[in-house]
């Protein structure tokens, strides 16, 4: 297979049109244009449909009618774009219709700035829209994990009847790395007998997310909840890199965990024990994981582009085993490995920053 | 011989009236019976004058109503 | 004797939550009856909306779509355009679609997109018990225009028709009415002409419909219907705002 090189957002454009998808609504903001242009310029080409919607509510509501066609289907967007998304996402959930969503995450609060951040960690693992609703969530690290998790993401949505959002950011977005890309998907064979497709020899078909009976209304939240129990147990995917004899290890997603292994190999040089454990599914996030790695000599260093989002899941994961030390940039500025590293010596001398929360 | 039959689905009536209303030969009234919603639904008073006009069933907003008539005349 | 008038085939046996009166289920029926009269059951997917017509998912007996409020255009678009050979439609009231879902109204309609638009103005906010609709009148009085929609506050009541009609993109633009049987029948023929530019892909097709709310209008059905004839139709002429097959002689 030869490796193309090529910028994220586009990487992650190509491999949703191999995966199968069919239908692209968008809306343009930055850092996410590429992936409208990339779709405009070759789904229709390759047997698909794009459009520009008015909005990203607009966007999210065709994604909408689209899935509930069975068709594989995607918008993406960046930070204050998608929280314009979310009312229409808590309804996909609710409908359980199969969708990819990406964010291409720029710093905020606010219209912010079009750097590159990582505050809307809690919108997407936590919730977001109203309801109780979960979405899977990927964070990919790498242009070919752009490229990667998008496949992932269409069968995970398919799978799972659930939206599932890929957590990207202006770096992942912009930058250029060779990729190898699957084949392209021959047409979908998964059934979809739920789908609203015209009701042709059968019983007509309803999406609704309406439902007034409380007892009704609370079996189906039950029912969902118990999807995600099941996400939870099988869904979970992480990488660790020089685990074993770490008596520090670093905790980052996306373009943090990309500072931190430079931060890990620069500390690694220094003769300290540093490994890194890197979240590549937020939800379900890999407590258990993180869990079995806690104890009294093992401390751990969250890097993240925000205030502090994922470090309450890392503090929840550990279970009060190890001490959790954070360290940050903001407003679209990003942590080098220096800054990590010596944050690393200092944690080292027994100072360090410590449970620094906002 | 009338013309025409109103069939009435009482049980759907909501006794909102408007097929009095419209009716040219007053076919119909509303019962002394109660549905099960609690409403008085709609009788046919003098089902020889019906003439299945069609007009009660087209105000109908609740499908009360289904008509048969000798000759079509509706277009 | 032959049956002339009967429940249509696209409309499932199930009594309407709707108010005594309320003519959404008369407008029901006309849908039901278009789609019966070209044929297309099994073809059509319609998308409900927020407010009174939140349950017409339960009244169609075809495949439906409940949308977000205001968002049935988009969510009508994203169908269509992935699956053109089928025919969609929304059914919206002037809550949904004259407020909240403007931009997607507009929008649609600017792109011409090939769906069916069935639009119910009772210019009120039914749903939620009366409030002041984008399409209240002037001086009508509403839970939240207590002493009457003033224009000092409120402004002026949207007329979709002639707004939309400065688009190019609509094919057909209808405002009719259900205060009686003649009108009734009329706004039938609209209705089923709105389908049917959507089946010869002509584009953007809406009508209006003129409705009451007789519970929250505080009068009898009847009543309404006079009102409405009275009150609504000055401010909301009657009649065909756009068609582009009119010279074709349709």
């Amino acid at each position: 297979m030869t490796k193309t090189l090529i910028r994220g957002n586009e990487a992650l454009a190509e491999a949703a049109i191999r995966a199968g998808c069919k239908a692209f609504f968008g809306y343009p903001i930055t850092p996410q244009n590429e992936i409208p242009d990339y779709m405009a310029y070759h789904l229709p080409l390759r047997g698909g449909v794009y459009l520009q919607a008015e909005s990203e509510v607009s966007a999210i509501n065709m994604v909408y009618g689209a899935a509930g066609t069975g068709t594989r289907v995607m918008t993406s967007s960046s930070s204050p774009g998608i929280s314009l998304k979310q009312e229409g996402i808590s309804y996909l959930a609710a409908g359980e219709l199969p969708c990819v969503i990406v964010n291409v995450m720029r710093c905020g609060p606010g219209l912010g700035g079009i750097h590159p951040g990582q505050g809307d960690y809690f919108q997407a693992v936590k919730g977001g829209g109203h309801g109780d609703y979960r979405l899977l969530v990927l964070a990919p690290g790498s242009v070919q994990e752009m490229a990667d998790l998008t496949t992932l993401a269409f069968d995970l949505a398919d799978k799972w009847r659930n939206p599932v959002l890929i957590l990207s950011d202006g770096i992942l977005g912009q930058m250029m790395e060779p990729v190898e890309f699957s084949p392209e998907e021959g047409p979908l064979a998964m059934d979809k007998p739920w789908a609203t497709t015209g009701a042709v020899n059968r019983k007509p078909n309803v999406i609704n997310t309406l439902d007034i009976v409380p007892e009704s209304l609370e079996k189906k939240n039950y029912a969902l909840l118990a999807k995600y129990e099941r996400i939870k147990r099988e869904e979970i995917r992480w990488e660790e890199k020089k685990i074993s004899d770490a008596d520090l290890i670093l905790v980052a997603y996306g373009t943090s965990a990309r500072v931190a292994r430079s931060a890990m190999d620069l500390a690694r040089g220094k003769g300290l024990k540093v490994g890194l454990f890197r979240p590549i599914s937020l939800f379900p996030f890999p407590y258990p994981q993180l869990k079995r790695l806690a104890c009294r000599k093992r401390q751990f260093l969250v890097i993240e582009m925000s205030g502090g989002q994922m470090l309450e899941d890392v503090r929840l994961a550990v279970e009060g085993r190890s001490k959790v030390h954070f360290t940050n940039r903001l407003g679209g500025m990003v942590p080098t490995p220096q800054d990590v590293l010596e944050t690393i010596l200092k944690i080292r001398e027994g100072g360090g920053p410590g449970e620094n929360s906002f | 011989m009338p013309k025409g039959q109103v069939i009435i689905d009482s049980e759907r009536c909501k006794e909102c009236s408007l097929c009095l209303t419209v009716c040219p030969h007053d076919v119909l009234r509303i019962s002394k019976t109660i549905n099960a919603n609690g409403y008085h639904p709609v009788e046919a008073a003098l089902p020889e004058n019906c003439t299945g006009c069609t007009l009660c069933a087209v105000i109908c907003p609740d499908l009360v109503l289904t008509i048969k008539r000798l000759v079509p005349e509706r277009t | 004797m032959r049956t002339v008038f009967k429940k249509p085939r696209a409309m499932t046996k199930r009594p309407m939550h709707y108010c005594p009166g309320c003519t959404h289920g008369i407008i029901h029926r006309l849908v039901g009856e278009a789609i019966d009269s070209l044929g297309i059951l099994e073809e059509t997917i319609g998308v409900a909306s927020v407010g009174c017509s939140v349950f017409a998912y339960d009244y169609f007996n075809c495949d439906m779509q409940q949308a977000a409020h205001g968002r049935a255009p988009a969510v009508a678009t994203g169908i269509k355009r992935v699956l053109p050979q089928r025919t969609v439609f929304t059914y919206q009231g002037d809550g949904d679609l004259a407020s909240i879902g403007m931009a997607e109204i507009v929008h649609a309609a600017a792109r011409g997109e090939n769906i069916t638009v069935i639009f119910v103005n009772n210019a009120i906010y039914g749903m939620t018990s009366g409030q002041m609709a984008p399409t209240s009148l002037i001086g009508q009085k509403t839970t939240t225009s207590p002493r009457g929609r003033s224009v000092k506050d409120a402004g002026y009541p949207i007329k979709i028709c002639e707004l939309l009609a400065t688009l190019e993109g609509p094919s057909y633009l209808a405002r009719v009415s259900s205060h009686d049987p003649r009108h009734i029948l009329q706004a039938g023929r609209a209705i089923k002409k709105a389908f049917r530019m959507q089946k010869e892909k002509r584009g953007f097709a809406l009508v209006e419909v003129l409705s009451t709310c007789s519970v929250n209008w505080g009068l009898t059905p009847r009543g309404a219907m006079e009102w409405l004839a009275e009150n609504m139709i000055p401010t909301y002429p009657l009649g065909v705002y756009k068609d582009v097959t009119a010279k074709e002689g349709d």
